[in-house]
């Protein structure tokens, strides 16, 4: 392992050009992936104070913070930033783009301009969307159900609706971009079963961004023309059928669920495997488990509209095969559990996140057995126990697996280390603080309190209380690491090339990496975790 | 403080057990094995700990037999857990023969329920006890959705179709109404109460209920006269339009070679959208009613085309065992 590398050559792909222009018109994929991150904070940061004024609002029975109507264009909001700006882009955009390239022991994408317009192309999304909320907002929530998007709500739907459409081609570009990197840029002896698990997780994800976001496109697109044109696709009152909507918008944004979780998983299994210093349990399992997520997450859509009418025979097959797909990842969990088994744990930062993503990961998808339940779903549709069992994978899986990643790559991307204990804290502030804000909405959700209710009856009210109260909490633990991992930017300790000793082909290169990542190429020899193998020294 | 907050809502319909049954199997079977993974993670971290970060792991790559065996054992219990639910689906989706019908529209913000008596309430529904009830429901605008918890049932109110629930009250007492389906400014004030009545109390209330205009039926046949139905649908079958005696619940050929069952959806159609599916042997001469009669008129109408079919039973020989009625009819 080189271990003088970081000393010995200054010029680092953050040095290398310092103006302005350099970062704007940069094609390297590190500086991009950087782009994302702050971009993507940004959207996060927007997406968690409208999250504030939702807890707030709730912390009483009578709506008296909000008006009915700010309600709920501050849930919308929420919904749109975290799904859309954030969720989505920010394990592929940020740590994909940062971390695929270097894996694979490549100078960069294989597309690099097209990586820098989909940067751009994702800024005047996210621009034409927020000043839709920043105009009077919109009203229809995350999930523009006509007739209401199309004839009822006199919001901003058109706005925001054009900036989703503008952000899809961000996401299938990216998609478009990672499946030819990985399928042409690997270094020699890079097979495709040498692959690290997370190259695996972004080529299923990819594949779902290519194929998904077009069918969501368009269904936007026909919302405008409706709500325009008066063309009659949704409005029964022109001959349209708003169910026709719900199966148009799943068919893209329940696979968009594993757009989210798959890249996290990938960064999981890296992690797992570094601070066990062992092979990945099961890598051909783990590998094909996001192919078969990717594959079966096309053909679950209609889970989400068992009471919008379906017929009762279309629902069973989509119960059925909602329990199929809930069998890949129960396999991956498993295997990472025995990854631990017989293992050298070394309880560093990264590592206290994965224990954090395991516990909420496996609550989020053990709840999903109920939600995919006929019997009961006809019960907890629309109620806060889907809320829950949403933010429980989207949040507690998705954010706690990209904590894991940025962890763990910070050192990569930035040269140097973190505070440990800072990262441990805020770990563990965030999985207790999680676990108050939205394991009460269980409750609620079987006690029958309806989603998107601005006022409710006071009995719900000890634990609306308790969820406020952990989101208090949680907002500190997600507030901590832009502390310390800022201050480590600046003054942190230096990382050295391999401070995990971690095997992966970006480790073998200095921290910060070279403008081109590699002084000479790379040759792969070996599987993806071959740690059992190594000589560990300090590096 | 913790003793005050309630953990399941009431059980109150004859559903609700199998569903509360269902959930408890669902609990038992999620804590059995995320208690288990738990547990093998903490003990796996304590086990394995290694402060240096100098030592490596065991070279163990996999094993294909417990692959296999945690492929199958969560496939099978999923299975489990998917037959059981689907047998409640189906208890949902079918409603027991001579249920007591109550119709109701939704319209931001607020439910209307109409009685076949004739009694009309905004955001109250009076039920009886121990009797099966089935509400037949459609929106007057956007998306709603009927949710009663305490009965466990919900289904969305969809505009230009019904939508069905069906339920059987087992205690009387005071449930909460809500709507499930985001609509807009008030959803959250689009909620209501059921009152659960013995039925002598239930049959009190409804010949208190101030009724005006009569019965759905009778308002129904007055609404057939004033829109001057009564001109073309002759009882005969000599008019321009078919006749409507027996019509409901039978099967009707068009125009296009397709047989549809003249049920509840159908008979709305044909009112606000006469041309889509017209009968066979008959010309497209109706105009649209769309506009001159509301969702209210045309659930009254439907009830007195029912009536025509003869027989005191006329208004529970429903088409609904049919066509899995619970969540009504795509077309």
């Amino acid at each position: 392992m080189s271990t003088t590398a970081a000393a010995a050559s200054p010029v680092t792909y953050l040095n290398e050009k310092t103006t302005v222009a350099s970062w704007l018109l940069t094609k390297d994929h590190k500086r991009i992936g950087l782009m994302y991150m702050l971009t993507v904070t940004l959207a996060f940061v927007v997406g968690a104070v409208f999250a504030g004024l939702i807890r707030l609002e709730l912390a009483t029975p009578a709506g008296d913070l909000l008006s009915s109507d700010t309600y709920n264009r501050v849930f919308t909001a929420h919904g749109v930033a975290m799904v859309f700006f954030v969720l989505i882009p920010v394990v592929p955009a940020v740590l994909g783009n940062f971390v695929l390239p270097l894996m694979l022991g490549a100078k960069d994408v294989a597309f690099p301009k097209l990586n820098l317009l989909s940067w751009y192309v994702f800024i005047l999304g996210m621009t034409v969307t927020f000043s839709a909320i920043v105009m009077g907002g919109v009203d229809t929530g995350w999930t523009f159900y006509p007739p209401f998007s199309t004839e009822g709500s006199d919001s901003n739907v058109m706005l925001a609706g054009v900036g989703i459409f503008i952000t899809g081609f961000s996401s299938i570009l990216t998609g478009l971009n990672f499946m030819v990197t990985i399928h042409r840029m690997r270094a020699p002896g890079l097979t495709w079963f040498r692959l690290p698990l997370f190259v695996w997780a972004l080529y299923a994800t990819s594949l779902i961004q290519v194929l998904g976001t077009p069918v969501v496109a368009i269904t936007v697109l026909m919302v405008a023309l409706e709500r325009f044109a008066h063309l009659g696709f949704f409005d029964p009152r022109l001959g349209g059928d708003p169910v026709l909507f719900q199966h148009l918008f799943w068919f893209y944004s329940h696979p968009a669920v594993y757009i989210m979780i798959l890249p996290p998983m990938g960064a999981i299994s890296e992690v797992i495997a570094c601070f066990s210093r062992k092979n990945i349990f099961g890598y051909s399992f783990v590998a094909f488990s996001s192919m078969a997520i990717a594959v079966f997450g096309f053909l679950v859509w209609a889970h989400h509209i068992f009471v919008a009418g379906i017929s009762p025979y279309s629902a069973m097959v989509f119960s059925f095969l909602t329990y199929a797909v809930a069998v890949p990842s129960a396999v991956k969990t498993f295997n990472w559990t025995a990854t631990l088994y017989r293992g050298a744990i070394w309880m560093r930062a990264p590592m206290i996140w994965v224990f954090g993503f395991l516990g909420l990961f496996l609550v989020g998808g053990l709840t999903g057995l109920f939600t995919a339940s006929l019997g009961i779903d006809i019960h907890i549709h629309d109620t806060y126990f889907v809320v829950a069992h949403f933010h429980y994978i989207m949040v507690g899986g998705a954010i706690m697996g990209y904590f894991a990643g940025l962890h763990f790559w910070w050192p990569k991307m930035t040269g140097r280390m973190y505070n440990d204990t800072a990262a441990k804290t805020s770990a563990v502030l965030v999985f207790v603080g999680f676990n108050l804000t939205f394991f009460p909405q269980f409750i609620l959700g079987y006690l029958g309190m309806p989603r998107r209710y601005h006022m409710y009856p006071p009995e719900f009210q000890v634990l609306n209380v308790m969820s406020t109260g952990g989101a208090a909490i949680l907002a500190v633990g997600y507030l901590l690491p832009m502390i310390y991992l800022t201050y480590s930017f600046f003054k942190g300790e230096q990382a050295g090339s391999n401070p995990w000793m971690a095997t992966g082909l970006e480790w073998t290169t200095q921290s910060p990496p070279l403008p081109h990542n590699f002084a000479d190429q790379p040759v792969v020899t070996e599987g993806a975790y071959e740690y059992s193998k190594r000589e560990m020294k300090v590096a | 403080m913790l003793s005050g907050i309630p953990l399941l809502p009431v059980q109150a319909s004859t559903l609700a057990p199998q569903v509360d049954a269902l959930y408890y199997f669902i609990v038992a079977v999620t804590a059995f094995f995320g208690i288990l993974v738990a547990i093998l993670v903490t003990a796996f971290a304590l086990k394995y700990k290694d402060d240096t970060g100098l030592k490596v792991g065991a070279p163990i790559t996999g094993s294909v037999p417990l692959e296999i065996g945690w492929s199958l054992i969560p496939f099978f219990v999923a299975v489990a857990i998917f037959a059981w639910s689907a047998t409640i689906f189906f208890q949902y989706t079918r409603p027991p023969e001579n249920t007591l019908e109550i119709y109701s529209t939704g319209k931001r913000w607020m439910w209307r329920f109409q009685h076949l008596d004739g009694q009309r309430e905004i955001n109250t529904l009076h039920v009886p006890v121990g009797r099966p009830v089935k509400i037949t429901f459609t929106s007057e605008d956007v998306l709603h959705d009927l949710y009663i918890p305490a009965f466990r049932i919900k289904a969305d109110a969809i505009p230009g179709r019904y939508s069905s629930i069906w339920f059987e009250a087992t205690k009387t007492g005071e449930y909460h109404l809500f709507c499930a389906e985001y609509c807009g400014t008030r959803h959250s004030g689009m909620i209501g109460t059921v009152y659960v009545m013995e039925p002598n109390d239930y049959q009190a209330w409804l010949s208190n209920g101030g009724v005006t205009g009569g019965s759905m039926q009778a308002r129904g046949e007055q609404l057939f006269q004033q829109l001057a139905c009564t001109t073309c649908h002759l009882t005969d079958g000599k008019g321009r339009g078919p006749s409507l005696a027996g019509v409901f619940g039978s099967q009707v050929k068009l125009t296009s070679g397709q047989t549809v069952i003249a049920d509840e959806s159908y008979i709305r159609e044909s009112i606000l959208a006469p041309q889509t599916k017209l009968v066979d042997g008959y010309q497209p001469l109706m105009p649209t009613f769309q506009g001159l009669v509301n969702e209210d008129g045309v659930l009254s109408l439907i009830e007195y085309v029912k009536s025509l079919n003869g027989g005191a039973g006329a208004a529970q020989a429903s088409a609904a065992p049919a066509t899995a009625p619970a969540q009504g009819e795509r077309r």
